[in-house]
């Protein structure tokens, strides 16, 4: 029997407002423990939280980008139990009114429906001595910098089939996040978190089955992983006839597998109410259009722009949208009139390859728009030939000032050479070493033709300009029998 | 010197302050002193607060010194209800849970009173958290009432009202869940009120109810609980339920005539379950009323029935999730010895919190509990805004509502204590308020068994506190009650 998968994913993303979401507390990352806390986020007595509009603005700028319903009536609710990393001891959240609702997001061809996407505050962190947990720990301490960190939980349909489908979605909901500058979608740091819902049936089916909770993945390659190894793990279960438990499962990065979450840990009646120290929000038409007027071009149509506009490929356009700097960057060296081919060859090889190695970003590095449209131009002329135009891209790469592309090749003597006197005589020098290889070009071994060019080009630095070394190899040796360069 | 000091209104103390009969300074002493001839006897007190009380004042005398204006509350002796944060002093509501804390913060009020010039003098008592009606739920003391001391002050602000009625404050905070100011100012024979919901910061008040509970002020007179009104009120941008405009002037509109204001008299409110001495007394203030050109019609507000049991509703489960902070994590009672997180959670709050409060965190659990909610809870909710809609339907009619504040006088210590029922229908005339979110008052109207002080209570539409306090003023400028100060302040 074949079966199919079906995966939901819920993502926190941290939206980085510059204060928490019912505080004035800054939401740096990397603070000291419990250096950005105050009465309210520490839940003390008496306390009362009150909305931080930004919240609300990231959120339906969030919403307006996946497609989704914008609520006008909107409303915070209590989520009540007990943990120490908990300072109220209830989270405000959204229950039955959530600020988003029925979007969808595109993975290629793929539509993903989003069923809601709503705001409630993060907790703090526990840090535990002498064991990984909780349970069985010396002692626990509390820090509360992350607690009213405001959170956007995005909650998906279960229309995702397979694990890299589910890496599909996270990596382009992350983008649009990155996109619309409102969650730094960093996986390590916590700012972008994700939990699956998996569950497996007949192929065909349309019943779903029971399905298991997975958390604790703090990476794109752990989702991958937690998932395939879920569904290898209830298809097992299910051919030796075994019925499926509903539960909350952790990835294990060391064992590479999921194992069941202490049922007591699971055990929860929220108990939800409306918080009463909130009013419920009336979220006026005119702002969520004023807020629809000012949204950033999104991957998707960017994407769109680079082909039909750039002329480039879907997989150059897709990894140059993939890092919204290297696109901003981009869309600023075409603004400045360059070659859009041109501009994307170099950003694509040479570049991403540069900061790859380095580990950095194209902001981190001392080349500007100018130069990459410079670097183009000297292209399109023949001054640079691809070697050289790649020795310079690399050079002001990994150089530490902002330089001047001209001024580069003139003191680096890069220009390229095309005085067909000057390279005739190169050609000439070239024959003469090697009487040898010549004697058996001419007697058919055409193939040395290569060995020529390579001579020439190596004696001049690469400086000469092919097609002269070309034009000078045919005179000189007699038409060519095979395409060299 | 000091005896002359005390029983006085603002008004009264600011004249002395500016014929410099008296110092700001010799006025704190003299109600200071008063609370350690008559603390033994009253009980009103958890915490004196008298290094801030002289500091306060003596800010006051030298501000008289250098010849500034007076400021609305300068040098009057404030009593604070101890749910309310006062910065650097203890703020324990009256519990074993909150014993030794002390909030690094401000409340809205006090800050705001301090800043008009109050000396404050103590921290007042109350039932455990606000759930009580009588004060005896203090996990500290028992409160008396200054009339007769085997009798209760009423609660949960009894603390205040008892140190407001004895003379060892002018004016004291509480706060009104379903009563708790209007129902011991009653008690206590002084005035009460509760304004409307939202127009008093509840900014570091100790949660008990968020969408009942309304801070308000006791004093010996309808004008200066509007002064402290006036000091008190308006937005303030750190609580999200707080109106967002700009109140009028209490006291500056006191003296409007009430000829022609239209008062219903609550038909369910003044018959079976309503001591006969409380029926007579504001039947009597019904003709004052009437005397005084206003035009009173017997109305009926069946749904008032159910305002008890709906108010226990929301007013527990509200209490279970406010009071679920106190966990031992950070702040307050932590229990010791114990093994793991969950003995941590239980010891902590075996031993934290007393029967009464106990009590109400377990029925507010389980009417929020899965499957209770829609029966419980979300039913209380309609039915709240049923009697809410039926309070709007009378104020297309009439200007105010008029009810007794308690079915009965202050009843004796320890009479109601093995019978939670009975105490709380003793909440039953002032409960409608708070679930409306209307404003009401309590003034007294006259004696009753025992020589024991009567209430009365008018209500108004939701921010007609104006008229409220209008027509308390009338009254009280047309009868003498307000007057009558019990002996424990007139033999100081």
């Amino acid at each position: 029997m074949n079966y199919e998968t079906v995966i939901g994913l819920e993502v926190h993303a941290q939206l980085k407002t510059k204060s928490k979401i019912f505080c004035g507390c800054p939401t740096d990352f990397g603070a000291s423990p419990n250096e950005q806390v105050c009465p309210i986020c520490l839940g003390m007595p008496g306390m009362l939280p009150v909305l931080n509009s930004k919240v609300v603005e990231f959120g339906v700028r969030c919403g307006i980008a996946l497609n989704c319903k914008i609520a006008k009536h909107t409303k915070f609710d209590r989520k009540n139990y007990f943990y120490p990393d908990l300072p109220k001891a209830y989270q405000i959240s959204q229950l039955d009114q959530p600020i988003c609702q029925q979007g969808y997001l595109n993975i290629g061809e793929r539509r993903v429906g989003i069923t809601r996407a709503h705001l409630e505050e993060d907790a703090g962190k526990l840090v535990h001595a002498g064991a990984a947990g909780l349970h069985g720990s010396d002692y626990s301490l509390v820090d509360f910098n992350r607690s009213g960190i405001p959170l956007l939980e995005i909650v998906s349909e279960p229309d995702l089939r397979s694990p890299e489908e589910a890496r599909q979605y996270l990596t382009e909901l992350r983008n649009i996040l990155r996109y619309l500058d409102v969650c730094d979608g960093n996986l390590e740091e916590g700012s972008f978190r994700c939990d699956a819902n998996v569950s497996i049936r007949e192929q065909g089916s349309d019943k779903l089955g029971t399905k298991v909770e997975i958390k604790n993945m703090n990476s794109f390659r752990a989702v991958q992983r937690a998932i395939q190894s879920e569904i290898d793990r209830q298809t097992e279960a299910v051919k030796k006839g075994e019925r499926i438990v509903q539960e909350t499962r952790l990835w294990n990065e060391a064992s590479q597998s999921t194992f069941p979450m202490r049922s007591k840990e699971e055990a929860h009646d929220y108990r939800y109410l409306p918080e009463p120290d909130l009013v419920p929000l009336e979220l006026d038409p005119a702002w969520i259009k004023q807020i629809e007027s000012t949204m950033p071009e999104l991957p998707d149509a960017r994407r769109q722009r680079y082909m039909a506009d750039a002329g480039l490929s879907f997989d150059d356009a897709y990894v140059l949208v993939e890092t919204k700097e290297l696109s901003d960057f981009y869309d600023q060296t075409l603004k400045l009139g360059a070659n859009p081919k041109g501009a994307a060859n170099l950003l694509l090889g040479a570049t991403i390859a540069y900061l790859k190695e380095a580990k950095k970003t194209i902001s981190e590095t001392s080349l500007t728009a100018k130069n990459l449209k410079e670097i183009v131009d000297n292209l399109t002329s023949g001054l640079l030939n691809n070697t050289t135009a790649k020795q310079i891209l690399t050079d002001i790469l990994s150089g530490s000032k902002i330089v001047d592309v001209n001024e580069l090749i003139k003191s680096k003597g890069l220009a390229q050479v095309s005085d067909e006197g000057e390279i005739a005589k190169i050609v000439d020098e070239v024959l003469e070493k090697n009487p040898s290889q010549l004697a058996d070009y001419r007697s058919g071994k055409t193939k040395l033709r290569q060995f020529f060019f390579g001579e020439t080009m190596k004696a001049t630095k690469g400086k000469a300009n092919p097609q002269v070394i070309n034009k000078l190899l045919d005179e000189k040796l007699g038409p060519a029998t095979t395409n060299v360069q | 010197m000091s005896k002359s000091l005390l029983g006085k209104t603002i008004s009264e103390l600011q004249n002395i302050l500016e014929k410099k009969e008296a110092s700001a300074t010799e006025i704190a002493q003299a109600h200071l002193k008063h609370i350690e001839d008559t603390e033994k006897k009253i009980a009103a007190f958890n915490t004196i607060t008298a290094d801030l009380a002289l500091k306060q004042a003596k800010a006051t005398d030298d501000k008289i010194a250098k010849k500034e204006p007076l400021l609305p509350l300068s040098g009057i002796p404030l009593a604070v209800k101890d749910n309310i944060c006062l910065d650097g002093y203890p703020t324990t509501c009256s519990s074993k849970m909150l014993e030794n804390f002390s909030p690094p913060y401000q409340a809205t009020v006090t800050q705001r009173l301090s800043a008009a010039g109050a000396t404050i003098i103590g921290k007042t008592n109350l039932d455990e958290f606000a759930m009580g009606s009588s004060t005896e739920n203090s996990a500290f003391k028992i409160t008396r009432n200054p009339w007769n001391t085997e009798r209760v002050p009423g609660g949960s602000s009894g603390g205040s009202a008892a140190s407001t009625a004895s003379g060892t404050s002018v004016i004291s905070l509480g706060s009104d869940t379903g009563g708790s100011i209007r129902q011991p100012a009653s008690f206590c024979g002084i005035v009460g009120m509760k304004p409307t919901y939202g127009t008093v910061s509840r900014f570091g008040l100790v949660a008990f109810s968020s969408s009942l509970d309304q801070i308000g002020s006791f004093a010996r007179s309808v004008k200066d609980v509007a002064i402290t009104l006036d000091v008190m009120g308006g937005h303030d941008p750190l609580d999200a339920t707080s109106y967002n405009q700009k109140l009028p002037g209490f006291a500056s509109e006191l003296e409007k005539p009430i000829k022609g204001l239209r008062i219903g008299l609550i038909k369910e409110l003044i018959g079976v379950g309503i001591d006969d001495d409380v029926r007579d007394a504001v039947l009597k203030a019904v003709e004052t009323y009437k005397a005084l050109g206003a035009q009173i019609k017997e109305i009926s507000m069946p749904n008032l029935r159910h305002a008890l049991p709906v108010y226990y509703l929301i007013c527990t489960a509200d209490a279970s999730t406010n009071l679920a902070r106190f966990d031992g994590v950070r702040y307050g009672h932590r229990a010791a010895g114990v093994e793991d997180l969950l003995s941590m959670y239980f010891k902590t709050r075996q031993e934290g919190f007393g029967p009464e409060v106990k009590r109400r965190i377990m029925l507010g659990t389980y009417a929020l509990s899965s499957g209770y909610y829609d029966a419980y809870y979300k039913k209380a909710q309609k039915v709240r805004r049923i009697i809410k809609n039926d309070f709007d339907e009378q104020f297309k009619e009439l200007d105010l509502l008029l009810t007794p504040t308690s079915p009965s006088v202050a009843f004796a210590v320890g009479s109601k204590t093995e019978d939670p029922l009975s105490m709380y229908l003793s909440d039953i005339a002032t409960i409608p308020a708070n679930l409306a979110g209307i404003p009401g008052i309590s003034i007294p109207c006259g004696r009753g068994k025992d020589n024991l002080p009567i209430g009365l209570q008018l209500l108004g539409p939701a921010l007609k506190d104006a008229v409220v306090l209008q027509a308390a003023y009338a009254f009280e400028q047309a009868t003498e009650f307000h007057k009558q100060l019990a002996e424990v302040v007139t033999h100081a």
